[in-house]
């Protein structure tokens, strides 16, 4: 039975995550450019750099001593986010929506002193959040205001949007929407839902959550399906450029969309996570293959959004 | 990197190991498995007594190399002591001497013992010395009497000492046993009597006084048996069956009446008497006795390297075993430990701890690091000083729970010392971290993985033929490698991970 249903999932072409580190992470992505990925701040400076817009960056902490010039530094701000710079998995993410008194107040609803928010930052130097422990730094950051359309859809949090990229080929996205289990976050191993978007449309399908599919949002109770994702080709845009920016073959792009200033580029993944499969019902590896075998017809981003937009579709069974 | 460059560098390593294995084996006669006698023993004997603030001396019986057992590597641990060894035939003793001593004195006499198999009497056979039988009085009358008996009922001197033994072995001995024997004797009486009597009936006997190697002990109580001289050579008797020889695992001490330890200038003698048994391949006690053939490889191996080092490697070359399970475990199977290799250095320390304690020790000692992790959480501490913090709790805690289950009588208790503190602390770290990042069960979850694979490694790494195996044959580990290679091209689905994508069984294959 364990071997049938190995054999199944290989015929849909799921990907595994022996398979993703082995012949996608190691195969394409080269080490070398790995500090662009993992060091949100490189990557925001060559997000700019290369015209792609990007939540305004407040400033940055770099070290220890830095921490007491935080209240001075953020006493214009009503709202902002730190986050540790080489942190992963969505940790170490601290969202504050606004003020209290000398109190700050997180998204969540929860009051926060300056001397919480103080360790909190002292915790992100200290490498706490970052891989391998590493001394890190802490980016404070303009809060996204996340587009009204998913109010119905997301408790607390930003819903965000990721999309795979592979060898420059939009292949697979997902809408992650935070639960109240999550926490606010968006990090389907959090408690986040992952809902599979329709590559030729922008059109939500079904959600996964905890490795079950669903229909519904959980705590809200509203559908998922069938929303149409606003500035779907600007964010297809954004996402496809983002592997000539950083060199790397196989990539997961998460993009939020502001109400003001539309779609952003958050941050960028070299491992990106496997549940998106769940969430589209449909495998990586078969869809990877396809990219490769017509490799040579995609020389442009608009011929390779093209193609994505043609093969990836739900009207639009992939070619064998 | 191309996949048939892996596939013969793997096929080159694995051939090159097991090639060296099999020409090992083939042509060199190392043994396959470990054998069942093959231990080395070692013995000591602690003698403690009270000095009288004088000059004292002891003297201690020390055993010799005989046909059976060779003696080696001998220490003798006193402070202070002058130390003197002389062969006094039969037996051999060390005299310890002091010019002035005062209150509780402790020293040891140490030896390893290895079982050889020599045909021929290592010692010069020495024949008896003809002395007196020291019967007086009525005890001659009885005597004789029993000799009468025992004469009347026996062919030969072997079986003459037999049928006396028989008496002995009587649960109510006849009363003129019982009159000779006195009140609650001990079995050396009994042999101290036998050895009398049958020197009264004309065969030469003398008893030998030793130690069972047969399993790990401390206070070892010492054994006695006969020897009978038959013209050509002592024989020894079986204490229990009366017949010729005796258990290949008795080591002779010493032979006659005199007690093991003699004392002047002091009091409260004790001779206590411990072994400890060495796991030694057999391959070392091959060397030993000469049956291996000593070629070149043999000098360039581990099997050259002192005892003690070789015993480090024993262990070492269990470590990349372990750190093959965990590659099976964590990219075949899917678990999730804390720490890579984490579980493969708490695998480490289960071996002093035994596996049930060793869990129970590092459950109570993360349990209890977690929740004071929790505590010095409130205070907000800068990561690194954190750390350190847990770092000096975790050896805190250590040192007390020696303690307590110390206090308790639970010697095992005492192995938590070999936890690796670091990875401890850094475990009960991390381990917090997910509980607060991805709530309790996760956390529960991942520490319930490292410990099962902790386990498992344990249990693996513990396999006595395993052990054997890779130290006899540490060109396996290049199959490991080889092994290892080709797992790390091994892009199918981990085992965990099936059930993850379970609800995408009811697609069809043909897309949704």
């Amino acid at each position: 039975m364990m071997f049938g249903l190995g054999r199944h999932l290989a015929n849909l072409g799921i990907m595994g995550i022996n398979r993703r580190n082995a012949e996608f992470t190691l195969a394409h992505n080269p080490r070398r450019y790995y500090p662009l990925v993992d060091d949100k701040l490189r990557t925001k400076e060559i997000a700019v750099a290369a015209g792609l817009p990007v939540p305004e960056l407040y400033g940055v902490v770099r070290s220890e001593y830095q921490v007491r010039h935080l209240p001075e530094w953020l006493k214009d701000r009503k709202d902002f986010v730190i986050k540790p710079a080489h942190g992963s998995g969505g940790e170490g993410i601290l969202v504050i929506a606004g003020r209290g008194g000398a109190n700050y107040r997180t998204v969540g609803g929860l009051s926060m002193s300056q001397e919480e928010l103080n360790h909190h930052v002292f915790n992100i130097l200290g490498g706490l959040y970052s891989l391998g422990g590493q001394t890190d730094a802490a980016l404070i950051e303009y809060r996204v205001r996340f587009d009204p359309m998913f109010d119905y859809i997301c408790y607390q949090g930003v819903p965000d949007v990721r999309i795979i990229i592979f060898l420059g080929v939009p292949v697979m996205a997902m809408l992650r929407l935070p639960t109240r289990v999550s926490g606010g976050k968006a990090n389907l191993h959090q408690g986040a839902i992952g809902v599979g978007i329709d590559l030729a449309s922008g059109a939500t399908l079904k959600g996964v959550c905890r490795h079950e599919i669903i229909g519904e949002h959980p705590d809200t109770g509203h559908s998922l399906q069938g929303l149409v994702i606003p500035h779907w080709e600007t964010l297809l845009d954004i996402a496809a450029r983002c592997q000539e920016l950083t060199g790397m073959g196989y990539l997961g792009v998460d993009l939020v969309l502001d109400q003001d200033q539309g779609p952003l580029l958050l941050e960028l993944n070299a491992r990106p996570g496997l549940a998106i499969q769940i969430a589209n019902a449909a495998g990586l590896i078969h869809r990877a293959k396809l990219v490769e075998a017509h490799l040579q017809e995609l020389l442009t981003l608009e011929a390779r959004i093209a193609f994505a937009r043609r093969h990836f579709g739900v009207n639009q069974p992939p070619a064998p | 990197m191309n996949k048939t460059h892996l596939y013969v560098l793997a096929f080159i390593l694995a051939a090159v190991g097991l090639g060296l294995v099999i020409y090992k084996v083939l042509v060199l006669n190392f043994p396959l498995s470990p054998g069942a006698e093959s231990y080395t023993w070692n013995v000591e004997a602690k003698v403690t007594f009270e000095a009288g603030n004088e000059p004292a001396k002891l003297t201690l019986f020390t055993p010799r190399t005989t046909r059976r057992y060779a003696v080696t590597n001998e220490a003798f641990v006193s402070q202070g002591y002058g130390l003197v060894t002389a062969i006094v035939d039969p037996n051999r003793q060390a005299t310890w001497s002091i010019r002035q001593a005062s209150g509780l004195q402790t020293l040891y006499y140490r030896a390893e013992v290895v079982r050889v198999n020599n045909q021929e009497p290592i010692n010069p056979i020495q024949p008896p010395a003809i002395d007196n039988p020291s019967f007086e009085g009525a005890d001659l009358t009885v005597a004789r009497a029993l000799v009468d008996r025992i004469r009347r009922r026996s062919a030969d001197h072997e079986t003459m000492a037999a049928d006396l033994l028989k008496h002995f072995r009587e649960p109510q001995p006849d009363d003129n046993l019982a009159l000779l024997l006195g009140k609650h004797p001990t079995e050396g009486d009994k042999m101290e009597l036998a050895a009398k009597v049958l020197t009264l009936a004309g065969v030469p006997a003398r008893v030998v006084h030793g130690i069972a190697l047969k399993e790990q002990k401390e206070r070892l109580p010492v054994v006695h048996w006969l020897e009978i001289y038959n013209q050509k050579w002592w024989q020894a008797i079986d204490p229990v069956t009366g017949a010729p020889g005796i258990p290949d695992h008795y080591l002779a001490w010493w032979r006659g009446p005199l007690s093991m330890a003699r004392l002047t200038g002091g009091s409260d003698l004790h001779v206590t008497l411990s072994v400890t048994r060495e796991l030694e391949a057999a391959i070392n006690t091959a060397v030993v006795r000469g049956q291996i053939k000593k070629p070149l490889l043999l000098n360039f191996s581990l099997l050259s390297l002192p005892l003690h080092s070789q015993q480090v490697y024993r262990i070492l070359l269990m470590v990349p075993v372990g750190g093959f399970l965990l590659v099976i475990l964590r990219n075949i199977i899917g678990i999730s430990t804390f720490g890579t290799f984490m579980p493969v250095l708490i695998a480490l320390a289960f071996r002093e701890t035994q596996l049930l304690w060793g869990i129970v020790l590092f459950s109570s000692l993360v349990a209890l690091g977690l929740s004071i992790r929790f505590y010095l959480d409130r205070l907000k501490l800068l990561l690194v000083p954190r750390l350190a913090a847990v770092l000096i709790v975790v050896v805190i805690l250590i040192a007390a729970m020696s303690i307590f289950t110390n206090r308790l009588g639970i010697e095992r208790g005492l192995s938590v010392a070999l936890f690796p503190m670091v990875i401890m602390t850094m475990t009960i770290e991390r381990m917090s971290i997910v509980w607060e990042e991805r709530g309790p069960l996760e956390a529960i979850k991942q520490g319930l993985g490292s410990l099962v694979a902790a386990a498992l490694a344990y249990l693996v790494m513990h396999i006595r033929e395993v052990q054997h195996l890779f130290f006899v044959f540490p060109e396996l580990l290049l199959v490991l490698l080889a092994a290892t290679l080709l797992l790390g091209r091994y892009s199918g689905y981990r085992l965990l991970e099936l059930w993850r994508f379970k609800v995408l069984a009811h697609f069809s294959s043909e897309g949704p």
